[in-house]
């Protein structure tokens, strides 16, 4: 009995890292493709290793490709989006969570389904909008990053909302009637005892804002015409050929584009897994 | 409002939770018409000055583009645009693409929810089963999954499967073999990107779920004598029943939504749209066809779809307790 389960764990312990290993490779090899040199990454014999890394392909990417252009574009729609999604989510949370009033439910039930809602199918009105509003606001036009930002806000705020709410309903209300007692006015409250302890999870909340306008591919491909203000993801479109992919190029480029999501989700990473498993002790 | 809420709320006694359409129980009351603004609207008022225009009025374009002759000629203004009421959803259900394009949409969907769960799942066991350093390599793995955008994870897997130079054909020996050529296999492809994204949310949710059972629970099950298989069916998958609903529901909405990987991988929808799936069928009669009405009813009929989703949806989780 005991040496059974002793070699279940063994062999379950081997299963975990073979499935590890498998998750992971696709972002080895995106990385080691990115630091292969030319002839490797066309041979027909591809290998798991190189003996000759090298930085051409970010170079290329870089500089030949103008992705350094489009990694900041990129950063500026998704910096813009965490900032200003975070403040207006936080108030929108508070509300939801701490007032009781007509239609709260109805609003709760509205920023539920606006996260079903296909997003691809609206940007057909949103391309129409968009370039409504570039007759009288060029900055938020077509082919502009305030029109990315614009949406990328709007697309990202419901899900921020819906999960800032639960971290600011798991704040005790005596905090702040004890602050409300002591004379704080409301804004005080807000700002200085209600900000600070929901911090953690407004750093969650904006790794999912980031990440949606990161990511965003079908907006950045309907609304930006021009390659001066195309982003990341419809950029790398820019490097398939019907012909030949340049594959390094390719790999390098979609490196860059992992990296920062990356390092932002394994950062907040803990504050992700405790939120949802409250939901379970309800 | 449910009734339990109120009670629950009312022990508090004087909490800033109150009724705003009441007066303000105590305090500076300011003068003006701003001043009957209830607290809450105010709050809510900076995500309404975006969501309204920048979502609401879009969704209300959608359905109102569905009932209008819209094409190119309307689109750059040369045209007037003509009410033509429910022919376009007429043109779009006659037309025998349609229901293949939705069929292959269910199945693509049901696919990748089900493989999703199940190696989501069985991670999360698996997870709870094994040592700590197995366990910290398969989360960091799972962690890379998740955070990698869908674009990238499209292109990385594309070069794998690449019939010259991917590692897929050299391992296999089967150089020369295009993956993305028959229609199923190229819907398979896509289905493992789309499991290889998704199931470390269901891995990390179920693993926490299962860590924050009480262990109290389960040691007294096995004191009764319960074996494994017993604490596994009458009180594990009871007690996350809900988060069980959560993770279905949302992998059915996403499975069903999936644009990027389809649009990057099939090069917007595979050889003679062998492998479109209705949001990019859409999004492909729209901007590429250019018949933006026609885009806009498959748009309002999916719409209507996950709508229905999501109302089951709402009720599970109002079943299952949740405060809304």
């Amino acid at each position: 009995m005991k040496r059974d389960s002793r070699v279940l764990r063994q062999g379950a312990n081997v299963v975990a890292i073979v499935l590890a290993l498998l998750t992971v490779f696709p972002l080895y090899w995106m990385v080691l493709s990115a630091l292969k040199p030319k002839g490797e990454i066309t041979s027909a014999h591809p290998r798991p290793w190189t003996f000759a890394p090298t930085l051409d392909n970010f170079r290329n990417a870089l500089g030949v490709s103008g992705f350094g252009r489009y990694f900041l574009n990129s950063l500026a729609v998704a910096v813009v989006v965490v900032v200003v999604s975070a403040a207006i989510a936080f108030l929108a949370a508070v509300a939801l969570s701490r007032f009781k009033f007509r239609f709260r439910t109805t609003i709760l039930i509205m920023f539920l389904v606006a996260q079903m809602v296909p997003v691809e199918a609206l940007t057909i009105p949103l391309f129409f909008l968009v370039r409504d509003i570039g007759t009288v606001a060029p900055g938020f036009g077509l082919s502009s990053l305030g029109a990315l930002m614009l949406v990328n806000l709007a697309f990202s705020l419901p899900f921020a909302v819906w999960m800032l709410r639960g971290f600011v309903a798991a704040v005790p209300e005596s905090l702040e009637e004890a602050a409300r007692i002591d004379g704080a006015s409301r804004f005080t409250i807000l700002w200085r005892i209600l900000f600070p302890l929901v911090a953690p999870g407004l750093a969650a909340t904006s790794v999912f804002s980031f990440i949606t306008a990161w990511n965003d591919f079908v907006f950045a491909k309907t609304l930006i015409l021009d390659t001066d203000h195309q982003t990341l993801p419809a950029a790398l479109m820019v490097f398939f050929k019907p012909d030949e992919n340049d594959w390094g190029g390719i790999m390098a480029a979609s490196t860059l584009m992992t990296v920062p999501v990356l390092i932002f989700f394994v950062l907040v990473q803990r504050h992700m897994v405790s939120g949802l498993g409250g939901a379970v002790k309800d | 409002m449910p009734a339990t809420t109120v009670t629950a709320r009312a022990d508090h006694g004087d909490s800033p939770v109150r009724s705003a359409g009441g007066a303000p129980a105590k305090g500076r009351r300011r003068s003006g018409p701003l001043a009957r603004i209830p607290v809450p609207l105010w709050l809510l008022l900076p995500a309404a000055l975006v969501l309204i225009p920048l979502f609401g009025y879009p969704l209300y374009q959608l359905g109102l583009l569905s009932v209008l002759k819209f094409g190119q000629p309307q689109a750059s203004g040369g045209v007037p645009t003509e009410f033509v009421g429910l022919s376009n959803y007429t043109d779009v259900l006659g037309d025998s693409q349609f229901w293949s394009v939705l069929g292959q949409t269910l199945a693509f969907a049901a696919f990748c929810v089900v493989a999703t769960l199940v190696v989501g799942a069985v991670c999360a066991v698996l997870l709870t089963r094994v040592g700590k350093w197995p366990r910290l390599l398969l989360m960091f793995g799972a962690l890379g999954a998740w955070a990698a955008p869908a674009m990238t994870g499209s292109t990385v897997w594309m070069f794998l499967l690449d019939t010259n130079s991917g590692l897929v054909n050299e391992i296999l020996g089967t150089q020369g073999h295009n993956w993305m050529y028959d229609k199923w296999s190229a819907f398979a492809m896509v289905a493992v990107v789309v499991v290889w994204h998704s199931f470390p949310f269901v891995m990390i949710t179920l693993y926490a779920g299962i860590q924050a059972i009480p262990d109290s629970i389960l040691e007294a099950a096995r004191l009764d004598g319960a074996g494994t298989a017993t604490i596994f069916r009458r009180i594990m998958l009871p007690m996350l029943r809900p988060l069980l609903v959560i993770v279905v529901i949302q992998s059915i909405i996403w499975d069903f939504k999936v644009f990027t990987q389809i649009y990057v991988m099939t090069g917007g929808g595979g050889i003679a749209g062998q492998n479109l799936v209705l949001n990019v069928y859409a999004y492909q009669k729209a901007f590429v066809a250019e018949n933006y009405s026609l885009g806009a009813a498959i748009g309002v009929l999916m719409t209507l779809i996950l709508l229905a989703v999501t109302a089951v949806y709402i009720r599970s989780l109002r079943r299952s307790g949740e405060e809304l």
